[in-house]
């Protein structure tokens, strides 16, 4: 049995960055863009609660900020989104194309 | 056991005294907006403005005690914020840009007919987020700063709900800022977790302990840090290749919130990026150098070759204002590579004077565009200046001075900041950069010129005057004022600029050299 140390949370959180950021990159649906930047936001709050045993408390309270701070982000990204739905009636990026150069 | 309450000291109050006045003003102008009257809401305004002048006062008592003590700088609330002239002079040119978009905002809303509170409640929340961003010397505090700032601002970008292109504005502003920020919060966990802190200081010692300790080989992980804030950090100021947001959010935004964007919004994402490059990340400078010299050589590059075919003037001002973090980023490269200290201080100093001139030469263009929004007329296209100097003379000579002043003709203010900038870089043997900088500022000039030969030379396609409301010109003749005060007789504003890095003591740019 291997023991698991932060560096293993390391590569766990790394590889949940990748995903987001691969998802971010792709998706097309703005809500699965939205959530991917939620799992981006996750990948930091494992890595601050991994540290945060190598070093004490402060990143444990950093990542409480960081998940408030995804809260807030996500209910002004739906709320923007519906404002956007009710005008255009499409949650697909590439429709999202008014403003270019 | 000590209590939180028994850690902070009453100079921390006094210390954030601006910061909970304008938190009270917002929240105050969020409840008096309900019993508000629909033809009454200009009081909100009205409101939000005294609250940008009482929290102005605040800052300047807190002038007076930081005088009074001695000091040049004083940590507040366990040492995460810095209460330095640096963060002074930030907090006063936030509060003069936000009071300047306040002006242009009662017409221009008005207008639109999205007369609300929560316009004036947002702006004023997302000043408190510069504020701290500005004072942070927490990577926590100046996180959580950049985040209520950017999400108010989301906001603000989106305000004209029934408006197809803010709608549009503001959700690619919110993807790419929510991305850009998560990336930004990835970056600062990592340098948390090869620190073991979250104090800016305590960052910077340890990194220059570990570089020692490896002979100058960074860690990777210390690098992959690096990089990932750098990315936040250029993002947060529109630096080329994460531009694109800025030419979109601009064009959409309410025109007087572009001009908050381009001014308040801006300066205080430099505030951020001097602190945390400057401070904390100085010591991998060998390594960001290099890159910001890239950066803001793509950055004069694109966003000077992409100005040259915008037919939209907010979006062709965007591309300026892109163009403009290109000059600026020349002054850190200035201030990183640099031995000695005069050149080194020379460099930041040519970015905090650029911010200032900036921050009235362009709210005086975006006040003129917002000036021409009439019922059924945008006015922002390059359409709606032709013979603008028939219709509205006034208006057309003052944009004609923010214009020039914006392509840094020598008796406007845009002079003084390009002249440090490139002083910096000569000072620092960058001979070829500085030389390509003044060959992009003298390229700049064709496309504000052309702004000026629509409104000068061509016929006015629709013959209706300008009608702007009295805040509207106290916003205009205020930039004015500035902008030829500052160009006319600079020396007391680069004596502002030295007191606020006050080089030998501050400890944002205390330097190691020893």
């Amino acid at each position: 049995m291997v023991p698991i140390t932060p560096i293993h949370y390391l590569i766990l959180a790394a590889a949940l960055f990748a995903l987001g950021t691969i998802g971010v990159l792709t998706r097309r649906n703005v809500v699965i863009v939205l959530m991917s930047i939620e799992l981006i936001l996750n990948a930091v709050n494992l890595n601050l609660v991994a540290f945060s045993r190598l070093w004490g408390l402060n990143g444990q309270v950093f990542a409480i900020f960081v998940i408030t701070d995804a809260a807030a982000e996500a209910a002004v990204g739906l709320g923007i989104l519906i404002a956007f739905f009710r005008n255009r009636e499409t949650v697909n990026m590439d429709e999202v194309d008014l403003l270019k150069w | 056991m000590v209590s939180v309450a028994q850690m902070f000291e009453a100079s921390d109050y006094l210390m954030s005294l601006p910061i909970l006045l304008l938190s009270i003003f917002a929240l105050g102008i969020l409840i008096m907006d309900l019993m508000m009257p629909e033809e009454m809401k200009w009081v909100n305004a009205v409101t939000a403005f005294v609250g940008v002048l009482l929290a102005t006062c605040g800052v300047v008592r807190i002038q007076h005690a930081l005088d009074l003590s001695h000091r040049t700088w004083v940590p507040a609330f366990v040492g995460s914020m810095v209460i330095d002239h640096f963060t002074l002079y930030f907090w006063y040119l936030f509060l003069a840009g936000t009071a300047v978009a306040i002006l242009m905002s009662v017409h221009y809303m008005d207008e639109e007919r999205e007369q609300h509170g929560e316009f004036y409640a947002l702006m004023l929340f997302s000043v408190v987020g510069m504020m701290s961003m500005a004072a942070g010397f927490d990577i926590v505090l100046i996180f959580i700063g950049l985040e209520l700032m950017a999400i108010c601002t989301y906001v603000l970008v989106g305000f004209l709900r029934r408006d197809r292109r803010s709608n549009e504005a503001a959700l690619k502003y919110l993807l790419l800022g929510a991305f850009s920020s998560g990336i930004f919060a990835y970056g600062l966990s990592l340098l948390y977790g090869l620190t073991g802190s979250t104090n800016l200081a305590v960052i910077r010692e340890r990194l220059t302990h570990d570089l020692a300790q490896s002979q100058n080989h960074a860690d990777p992980v210390a690098v992959l840090a690096l990089v990932t804030v750098a990315a936040g950090l250029l993002f947060k100021i529109a630096a080329v290749p994460f531009h694109q947001w800025a030419p979109d959010a601009y064009e959409g935004a309410p025109t007087s919130i572009t001009g908050f964007m381009s001014v308040a919004v801006k300066a205080a994402a430099w505030a951020m990026l001097l602190r945390v490059l400057g401070m904390g990340l100085y010591p991998l400078r060998l390594i960001w150098v290099p890159l910001l010299i890239f950066v803001s050589l793509a950055t004069m590059t694109a966003a000077n070759l992409a100005a040259l075919t915008q037919n939209n003037l907010k979006r062709l001002l965007a591309y300026s204002s892109i163009a403009h973090v290109g000059y600026m980023l020349l002054g850190v490269v200035a201030y990183g590579s640099a031995i000695e200290n005069a050149a080194m201080t020379d460099g930041v100093k040519g970015i905090l004077l650029y911010l200032l001139v900036y921050t009235f030469m362009n709210l005086g263009a975006f006040a003129v565009i917002a000036s021409l929004r009439r019922r059924d007329v945008i006015g922002d296209d390059i359409d709606d200046f032709a013979g603008l100097f028939a219709r509205a003379p006034t208006e057309a000579v003052l944009m004609l001075v923010f214009l020039l002043s914006l392509a840094g003709i020598p008796p406007l203010a845009g002079f003084w900041g390009k002249y440090f900038i490139f002083l910096s870089l000569i000072e620092t043997r960058h001979y070829a950069l500085a030389a390509v900088a003044v060959l992009y500022a003298v390229f700049g000039l064709y496309y504000y010129m052309r702004i000026a030969s629509a409104m000068f030379m061509r016929q006015a396609l629709d013959t209706e005057p300008v009608r702007a409301g009295g805040a509207m010109w106290g916003a205009l003749w205020v930039s004015l004022a500035a902008t030829l005060a500052i160009g006319v007789y600079p020396e007391p504003f680069i004596r502002m600029v030295n007191w606020s890095l006050n080089a030998t003591q501050n400890p944002a740019f205390a330097n190691l050299i020893k």
